[in-house]
């Protein structure tokens, strides 16, 4: 082992105390979830109460479905628009105005969310006017999302396309396969795990936003983290732990089950490439 | 009916346009169309009858007969209210940035030394807290900053301090949100730099008698300058536009561009103002934005090629 591989009681250290800085709070507000007081910072007791009372408000169960709704629909229709852009952006050939596509693709990226926030919302509410549709709700908050999601999703599936060996394309249209055909026969297949990981990124990105939605929503459409900022503005609430906890829960579950499955996933690959070298 | 059918006909002739005009169009339509609306709207005057939620309609018809007004910009220049906040923001960004650096590059470069079957669990640990819904890793500071919070009671306890800092709703707070919310950002492209780092060079500086550190500040930290930008990058540009850390953790006093975005937005109703300041906020941004996109074609081109 060189001597640049070693890592110091210093480097140990500060990966300890970053570890520390991003996981003590999560636990933190997990163990308070189960507080008999109302006041977040005493202990008094464990309880299962705030637990309860969260299942109890009718009004958080609401957001929740109409952000799982929102979310569902905007990943979907964003994950086939970015599929759509990332071919054009990796697979096309130029065009005229291509520089002008690729770069209105990812503006969204760097854009600071209150800019598109206040732009979606002023639009929303000029163009909707005209046809005297309600301007503010559940469509507008799907529209916007997909804007968004798509930018993030786009980035995931080019760096994916770009890696793919271009020869299968090539070579099925050399047997005869016309673009459409190539496309879903092979290109499709090949990215699937691209699409899956890019249509939980835009799951996620549509359930964690809280600024576009509050922005282009109106009465009529709340989401959960539209309903949870205006509860934590006043201060700690003890419901808010609850649901939070069981968000962390959520999360910690995924995260073992995708790793498990990536796991099984690498094992078995390493055992397919062993098999082939015996063959060879 | 065959215009159905000729349309049809049309869209299989022009596959390639089809394709490319779909997420073209859209994207014209919901971030090019809605981004020249602001930019005319913050060339209107605000018409004090017209309260937040009413349409827009006639509005815009009289920015097409009406000249270029200025008088936004002019008032962005000359109250101090905005210029404070602007500034407020660069300089909390900035400095949450640099805290950023601090804390993640030693992260980022002890993971990247890692052996490879820890290095994965180590970055996996490092993404994981994102998964998190970013609202709820906010709302956690806001139990342990309080006056009355914990690290409060832990710093009393351990007989730091003799009264209780006063951290909440105070642009301390803002800081450690930040912080806290974009550290990841600025670990991943750390990490992915650091990792390809060449060890050659290092062995090399070694044998000819470099000290560990002088190693480190020779070879190391400038060959990890682009992710050192990435990284910046990554952080700086949402953090000057954040809304939510400065409106939870911050209170008032934390007086940040994207809040009073929204003031001018939601309290003040201003629509024209709230554009301009939205403009403005852009132009500030456009020099990091573009150094950002140039580096992002560099890596694409790099990667491809």
């Amino acid at each position: 082992m060189s001597p640049m591989q070693k890592v110091g009681w210093f480097g140990k250290s500060m990966l300890g105390l970053g570890y520390a800085f991003l996981y003590l709070p999560i636990v933190i507000l997990v163990l308070f979830s189960f507080n008999a007081s109302r006041i977040s910072t005493v202990w008094s007791g464990f309880s299962f109460k705030w637990y309860v009372a969260l299942f109890n408000d009718e009004s958080m169960l609401k957001a929740a479905w109409v952000s799982l709704k929102v979310a569902f629909t905007s990943a979907t229709v964003s994950v086939i628009l970015a599929t759509l852009a990332a071919m054009v952006l990796t697979r096309f050939r130029p065009f005229r105005g291509k520089t002008m596509f690729a770069a209105l693709i990812t503006a969204p990226l760097v854009m600071p969310e209150v800019v598109t926030a206040l732009s979606l919302l002023l639009m929303f509410t000029t163009v909707f006017g005209m046809f005297g549709v309600e301007a503010k709700g559940m469509l507008s908050i799907f529209l916007a999302h997909v804007t968004f999601t798509m930018a993030f999703v786009t980035v995931v599936l080019s760096s994916r396309l770009a890696e793919l060996d271009k020869s299968l394309e090539e070579a099925a249209m050399d047997l005869g396969a016309n673009r459409v055909k190539v496309f879903f026969v092979i290109t499709l297949p090949i990215i699937m795990p691209a699409l899956v990981s890019g249509w939980l990124l835009a799951f996620t990105l549509s359930l964690d936003d809280v600024v576009i939605a509050s922005f282009v929503s109106g009465p009529s459409a709340t989401t959960l983290p539209m309903k949870i900022f205006s509860t934590v503005r006043l201060g700690p609430n003890p419901k808010i732990n609850a649901l939070a906890s069981l968000l962390v829960m959520l999360v910690a579950q995924a995260a073992v089950v995708g790793w498990y499955i990536m796991h099984r996933q690498e094992r078995r690959r390493l055992r397919d490439i062993q098999l082939a070298l015996k063959e060879g | 009916m065959s215009l159905i059918t000729r349309w049809i006909q049309l869209v299989r002739g022009q596959s390639r346009w089809t394709v490319i005009s779909i997420p073209y169009l859209w994207m014209l339509l919901f971030f090019a169309v809605p981004f020249l609306i602001v930019l005319k709207i913050s060339f209107a005057h605000k018409v004090v009858a017209i309260p937040p939620y009413t349409d827009l309609l006639e509005f815009v018809d009289q920015a097409v007969v009406m000249k270029l007004n200025l008088t936004n910009y002019f008032q962005l220049w000359a109250d101090d209210k905005y210029w404070s906040a602007y500034l407020n923001s660069i300089q909390i960004a900035a400095v949450s940035t640099f805290l950023c650096l601090l804390i993640g590059y030693p992260m980022a470069y002890v993971i990247a030394r890692l052996p490879s079957t820890t290095r994965n669990i180590a970055l996996m640990a490092v993404i994981l807290p994102s998964w998190i819904s970013f609202l709820i890793r906010i709302y956690a500071w806001m139990g342990i900053l309080q006056t009355n919070g914990l690290l409060n009671k832990f710093l009393l306890g351990i007989g730091l301090i003799d009264t209780p800092l006063r951290i909440m709703n105070t642009p301390t707070a803002a800081y450690i949100g930040i912080v806290y919310a974009y550290l990841p950002f600025m670990i991943l492209p750390l990490y992915s730099n650091l990792v390809k780092l060449d060890f050659r060079l290092l062995e090399a500086a070694y044998d000819l008698g470099a000290r560990p550190w002088k190693a480190f500040l020779t070879i190391t930290l400038p060959l990890s300058r682009r992710g050192i930008v990435a990284g910046c990058m990554l952080v700086m540009i949402p953090a000057v536009g954040e809304y939510v850390i400065p409106e939870l953790l911050g209170g008032p006093s934390t007086r940040m561009i994207g809040r009073q975005l929204a003031n001018e937005f939601f309290v003040a109703g201003d629509w024209p103002m709230a554009s301009a300041v939205a403009i403005v906020m852009l132009l500030l941004l456009m020099i990091p934005i573009l150094i950002f996109n140039r580096m992002q074609a560099k890596e694409l081109e790099g990667r491809l090629a």
